[in-house]
């Protein structure tokens, strides 16, 4: 698929889930979607392994944008981007915005075929900061 | 065995006196590795608890899983040249330790093997070093005086600039680790509570400060 893919990382595999579900539900399946969200060992928490896998399985040529929670969802997604490596780790780009409505919001943008810049820039404008 | 350097850099008090040019401290990483994972799995439990004062509750556990993994490859990780060693364990720690500490411990790896040399000096290793810690707080978008481990890592880098011996490293990592209990948290899970993480060590700095003396003991013992 040609659109930017999306990436849900949340401390909790109900929220990512339930967030993926709704983007599937509210955009469709036009594009490459992933989540995951727990520690691995049935808790809270995020794991570099899963999100490298997620990044996989939502790649895309055109990019993926990885929507996130909390600090710690951020930092092991950006570990993850930095282990994937060149050249693929150049067109994934971490959001700071709101998880579920910049997945919605990045997922609408790009079932429109935009480009890696403006699917995150769209979620970013929903961040208060 | 590697040889960590062909000169005094390492005299840890009880071991080499400083100065004495040509003793080996010879490195071995094997054991380095299982005091590191001996001293995380002893304390697991009060890491644990100065965790749940201020954070989340899972430092002690996902520390205790991680320097585990790493000490059941041992002899693998300490048949690579130290840096290769130090970047493989930094990697098998963003895995395991999960967390938010998983990445941070495992920069501050992976970070020290990009830079140190296979035969480092102390120059050598203290620049490594440096550039570890600019890594981990590049990694946290965090600086020293947030209450985090950076407020362990940076004393340690400014023992081992001044030429202190490894007790002396090892005694300011201690020092710096009490420091940060009154201050209040800017990072991290603990910086929701603001000025309630104030009176509580973080956990992650006791933990460095923990390692930190197991280095410098178990170097100055392989000397």
């Amino acid at each position: 698929m040609s659109n930017v893919g999306i990436v849900i990382v949340s401390h909790s595999p109900l929220v990512a889930e339930g967030t993926a579900d709704m983007v599937r539900q509210m955009v469709g399946n036009e594009v490459p979607l992933a989540w995951c969200g727990g520690n691995g060992h049935g808790g809270l928490g995020t794991n570099v392994e899963a999100i490298m896998g997620a990044i996989d399985k939502a790649w895309s040529e055109a990019g993926v944008a990885i929507l996130v929670d909390l600090g710690g969802a951020e930092t092991n997604s950006e570990m993850a981007v930095e282990m994937i490596g060149e050249p693929r780790s150049q067109k994934i780009i971490v959001c700071n915005a709101p998880i579920v409505e910049g997945a919605v919001m990045a997922a609408t943008e790009a079932s429109g075929g935009a480009t890696l810049k403006e699917v995150v820039a769209t979620a970013r404008e929903l961040s208060p900061s | 065995m590697l040889e960590l350097s062909n000169d005094r850099s390492f005299d840890t008090a009880g071991g080499m006196e400083t100065g004495n040019a040509g003793d080996m401290a010879a490195l071995n990483l094997a054991r380095l590795i299982a005091a590191a994972a001996d001293v995380i799995a002893a304390h697991a439990e009060e890491l644990t608890a100065l965790d749940q004062a201020i954070g989340d509750g899972d430092h002690g556990l996902n520390m205790k899983r991680g320097f585990e993994a790493v000490r059941s490859e041992a002899e693998a990780f300490a048949a690579k040249p130290l840096p290769e060693a130090l970047k493989a364990i930094g990697t098998k720690l963003v895995m395991t330790v999960g967390g938010a500490s998983g990445p941070l411990f495992g920069t501050l790896f992976m970070a020290l093997g990009k830079e140190i040399s296979a035969a480092p000096d102390r120059a050598n290793l203290t620049a490594a070093f440096g550039k570890a810690i600019e890594a981990v707080a590049a990694r946290g978008k965090s600086q020293v005086g947030q209450k985090t481990m950076l407020d362990v890592l940076q004393p340690v880098h400014d023992a081992l600039t001044a030429g202190k011996t490894g007790a002396e490293v090892a005694d300011a990592a201690d020092l710096a680790a009490k420091a940060t209990v009154p201050m209040k948290a800017l990072r991290g899970r603990a910086s929701f509570l603001g000025d309630r993480s104030i009176g509580h060590m973080d956990a992650g700095a006791r933990s460095t400060a923990l390692l930190v003396r197991t280095v410098a003991q178990t170097i100055g013992k392989s000397a």
